[in-house]
């Protein structure tokens, strides 16, 4: 206890002794992001000591996929993180697409563009609103759903799902666009624009959210890097690293000839091509608040990618192609791909005998990784802070259990 | 009242007296559920518009007005459940404990001029008091509720809510010290005219003071951005987590009647009570203020007005809540002990030097009514009869009869 | 693959290390022996000129027939292999270590094979060897706190064995 209070200042506001005592958190508590369970030891406010228990929505998809064809397994890729299945799907796909060797065409190409990074768009907003969930404040989660529900209804026009899509699969997609549909897209983008100054009035400048998030749960880049820690959580704490940009050239391959700057800061500064708030006095890198503004840095850079993939799938003449067959034979073999999705880096493995069927299929969860860390991020936190750093993790119990 | 039915029909004494007392209490328990109601229905129209969505649209027609009254309809037919471990007396009366501060606090609460259960002569001090007394079911609830996160929202509780007695009574004592009067009948009449005679508009240091007690008050009623003791994502429900049912709509009727009660207060305090911002009466040539022989009808419009204030109140306090995130329990002690007492006592010496330097405020010939007071206040340190003296001049005869023989 | 010529420094700092080796593949692959593992997963992560400061993935494969008949025509001799991704973060590159193990120690059934944890070397592998160790049963030697981490605590055998049989009932709830 002596060190925490050594480390923490703010804690030297609290210095009646208790008795320390254990509460649990979870897995049916309101801002656990689905069945997570905590385990705090705290003494009074303070948590000395937080551990996760997860595993409550298990049900070892990676079992089922040594049971089922690559492109069976789709659909339970959608059920890992169930908030962005269509990046889950585009992993999955990419994987065995590079163990095969095969390249879908370039329409497709745009088109896996289009609709991931649309999808990581509506992951984002789930992830701004929850936050404010957590932070208690109820209203900014209904204007993220509200945008994000157009999102899905473009989503259902395209695949017939608002959650599950299963919409990319190995060597292409299951269907072309319904005619109309880029224009309701750019229609979206449109009206959605402006209101994400609604949102950073709302939260991002908020002086009561500031208070709540910067400079705490600090993660320094060592420590992101040691745990594994990827995507928003990595590059908050300012280690520029996106793998759009800097992953493995099958799937940077996506991205050639896009612009877009990796949302990170860099001397000080986030990319400025758009009318951000400037970062608050007591915001520290690494710190909640960072990581909450990096997603929101990604939607606009979503946003961006979305409209030039819009142009170059338009452009685009020939066919769509058609995906791979069901029971496609796999060579026998390995390979590993990770690829960005809005949780941070998910990569996926597939190992083969020479079967239609894998001999092995795994997936390496970026929220587990991502989560693993939370434990160090709490020690010595107050308890509300706990769910604020564990919102600004933006876990998904479907893909850290699997 | 009480000698309208002594004189005119001959009751015997403590019968009438205590046929009043059970009138007064039956009106403003009503007050009380029926407000309840009503901002509860408020509340979740209000919030649903904020968030864009309809909020309630079909129980009873229109508007989804009676959606308060199904809830309480689900509420008395859901099963009343303990947990194990709980202490089961204690358990059972907390929320009775709630309650009951929060009813009894509206007893010495003005609603116009003489509209009020028990005209008092420390009726702010009685009234702050006794909402101070609502922690105590809310420290009762999370004690027995035998769950730690019941004792937690009890604890946040308690540090909260003394904490901010202590800015809270500062702001009040100011227009205590205006009206140079504890009685909030007075103070609400020493108000009367121009809305430039309310108190709020008296200096610039009142000015600011009442903000601090709106802030101080908000937390004092546990709403947000204070509402540490039931923040639903680190506590689940804070102390009611374990109340289902009538239990725990009791918990929200003392919510929401503390919410109307602080509002009110401001509104007496500050904001002219149940003066209207044109003196309407005096205007019309009825009476000077809304005193001496002021029909009832004057009476009805000086109740509406202060409504209208506290329900003015009531809706920035939903505005908040569904606005602004959730302080830490930390930076919530950081407002009351950093900002708001510091301020709230700057401003209340404000206050001092500005009577002893401008008594009559800035614009000759406004707060004529307080100024009388205060210099009688001033010179003869408090006498409680010179204070009685001009207070008295606005009270019906059978009231004087009381007041002189008490 | 940028840069292969780490592998002969490998070679040369820790003797014995690499048994095998593919680096021509899709995803290059030395192999390591069990017993040098812990001391080349330290050697890459600190010594190496490429720094695999990261560790994203530890996946076991058990490699078993469980088909008599297909058992008869396979090349290789049943074993657990795991297998760890690791990626530089200076570097963007990424390598891929293998380890065979047998799928019993000393081939009892039932005694979990051993491999030395890297946890000290990267904090991360904490979660992905409890992961390994409660799906498909490997022990870590040197852990901290190897328990099951996504199964309950009372759940019998290894799911992602091959040989893996469902229970028929768990706490009265029908497995299969």
């Amino acid at each position: 206890m002596s060190q925490i209070l050594d480390e923490d200042q703010r804690i030297i506001e609290f210095d009646v002794r208790t008795d320390e005592m254990l509460v649990n958190m979870g897995p049916q508590h309101p801002s656990t992001h689905g069945v997570l369970r905590l385990v705090l030891r705290t003494d009074g406010e303070i948590v000395s000591e937080m551990e996760p228990h997860i595993g409550y929505l298990h049900r070892c998809a990676e079992k089922i996929g040594e049971n089922l064809t690559a492109r069976q397994w789709i659909p339970y890729t959608d059920r890992m993180d169930y908030l962005a299945a269509m990046n889950m799907n585009l992993g999955w796909a990419l994987t065995v697409e590079k163990l095969l060797r095969y390249q879908v065409s370039e329409k497709a190409r745009h088109l896996r563009v289009l609709i991931t990074e649309l999808n990581r768009i509506a992951s984002h907003l789930v992830g701004m609103g929850a936050y404010g969930l957590d932070l208690g404040t109820f209203s900014p989660f209904l204007y993220a759903f509200r945008e994000r529900e157009k999102l899905l209804d473009l989503f259902e026009e395209v695949c017939g799902a608002r959650l599950t899509y299963s919409y990319i699969t190995v060597g292409g997609m299951t269907a072309d666009l319904p005619p109309g549909w880029l224009q309701r897209c750019e229609a979206f983008l449109d009206q959605f624009e402006p209101v994400i100054r609604e949102y950073h009035t709302l939260l991002t400048t908020n002086a009561i959210f500031v208070k709540r998030t910067a400079n705490i749960g600090v993660l320094s880049p060592e420590m992101a890097i040691d745990y594994g820690c990827t995507g928003p959580v990595l590059r908050g704490s300012g280690v520029d690293i996106d793998l759009r940009r800097d992953g493995e050239s099958i799937y940077t391959a996506m991205y050639d000839g896009y612009a877009f700057e990796v949302a990170v800061m860099k001397n000080g500064h986030y990319p400025r091509d758009h009318e951000y708030p400037a970062v608050p006095r007591d915001a520290v890198l690494g710190d909640c608040w960072h990581r909450f503004f990096v997603r929101m840095l990604e939607v606009v850079q979503s946003m961006d990618l979305v409209r030039q993939s819009i142009d170059r799938y338009s452009q685009c003449k020939g066919p769509l192609g058609e995906p791979l067959k069901l029971a496609e034979k796999l060579p026998a073999g390995d390979a590993y791909l990770e690829t960005e999705c809005p949780k941070g880096q998910m990569g996926f493995y597939v190992v083969s005998d020479g079967t239609p069927i894998p001999w092995r299929v795994r997936a390496r969860s970026s929220a587990f990784s991502n989560l693993a860390v939370s434990p160090e991020l709490c020690r010595g936190c107050l308890i509300a802070d706990v769910p604020a750093v564990i919102g600004s993790l933006d876990v998904v119990m479907g893909e850290i259990d699997r | 009242m009480a000698e309208f039915l002594i004189e005119t029909i001959g009751l015997p004494v403590w019968l009438s007296w205590t046929a009043i007392a059970g009138l007064s209490a039956f009106l403003i328990l009503n007050v009380i559920a029926g407000g309840a109601l009503v901002f509860i229905w408020a509340e979740r129209k209000i919030a649903a518009r904020i968030q864009d969505r309809l909020g309630p649209t079909r129980t009873g027609g229109r508007f989804g007005w009676l959606q308060s009254l199904a809830d309480g309809i689900k509420l008395l037919a859901k099963e009343d459940l303990m947990p194990d471990g709980a202490d089961a007396l204690l358990f059972r009366i907390a929320p009775y404990v709630s309650f009951c501060a929060s009813f009894c606090a509206f007893i010495a609460l003005p609603f116009a001029f003489d509209v009020v259960g028990q005209r008092l002569n420390v009726g702010v001090f009685f009234v702050v008091a006794v909402l101070g007394l609502e922690v105590f079911g809310v420290i009762l609830a999370g004690y027995a509720s035998a769950s730690k996160w019941s004792l937690f929202g009890a604890m946040r509780e308690a540090a909260q809510v003394v904490s901010y007695e202590v800015p809270l009574g500062m702001c009040v004592v100011v227009p205590v010290m205006l009206a140079g009067s504890m009685d909030l009948v007075t103070i609400g009449e020493k108000q009367a005219g121009w809305a430039s005679n309310w108190f709020i508009f008296h200096d610039p240091f009142t000015f600011i003071i009442f903000w601090v007690y709106y802030t101080c008050a908000l937390a004092s009623v546990n709403r947000a951005p204070f509402d540490l003791a039931e923040a639903e994502s680190e506590l689940v429900a804070g102390f009611h987590t374990e109340y289902s049912g009538l239990r725990w709509s009791f918990f929200f009727m003392a919510e929401y009647g503390s919410m109307f009660l602080v509002s009110a207060l401001a509104a007496i305090l500050f904001l002219g009570g149940w003066n209207g911002p044109v003196p309407v009466s005096k205007l019309l040539g009825l009476s000077d203020g809304m005193a001496v022989n002021a029909p009832y009808a004057l009476r009805l419009l000086g109740c509406v007005n202060l409504f209208l204030k506290a329900a003015v109140g009531v809706f920035v306090m939903m505005w908040i809540r569904w606005t602004l995130p959730r302080l830490r329990i930390d930076q919530v002690m950081t407002t009351c002990l950093k900002y708001c007492t510091p301020i709230a006592a700057a401003m209340f010496v404000g206050v001092m030097l500005w009577q002893l330097f401008l008594p009559g405020g800035l614009v000759p010939g406004s707060f004529q009514n307080a100024a009388g007071v205060r210099e009688g206040w001033l010179e003869q340190s408090g006498s409680e009869e010179s204070v009685n003296k001009d207070s008295l001049s606005g009270i019906t005869p059978s009231r004087r009869i009381a007041e002189v023989s008490r | 693959m940028r840069g292969t010529d780490f592998v002969t420094e490998l070679e040369a700092a820790i003797e014995g290390a690499v048994i095998g080796r593919n680096l021509e593949t899709l995803d290059p692959w030395l192999e390591i022996s069990p017993d040098k593992l812990l001391e080349t997963c330290r050697w890459l992560k600190e010594s190496c000129e490429i720094r695999f400061d990261g560790l994203q993935c530890i996946t076991a494969i058990d490699w078993l027939e469980t088909d008599p008949k297909k058992a008869a025509k396979v090349e290789w001799e049943p074993h657990t292999e795991i297998v760890y991704h690791l990626w530089s973060t200076k570097a963007r590159a990424s390598l891929v270590l293998k380890v065979k193990l047998p799928r019993w120690k000393d081939n009892q059934p039932g005694q979990l094979p051993e491999v030395s944890s890297v946890e000290s070397v990267w904090r991360g592998a904490d979660w992905h060897e409890r992961e390994v160790f409660d799906l498909s049963g490997i022990q870590f030697l040197g852990h901290p706190d190897l328990r099951r981490i996504l199964c309950p605590e009372d759940w019998d055998g290894y799911p992602l064995r091959k040989d893996y049989e469902m229970p028929l009932e768990y706490h009265g709830m029908r497995g299969r």
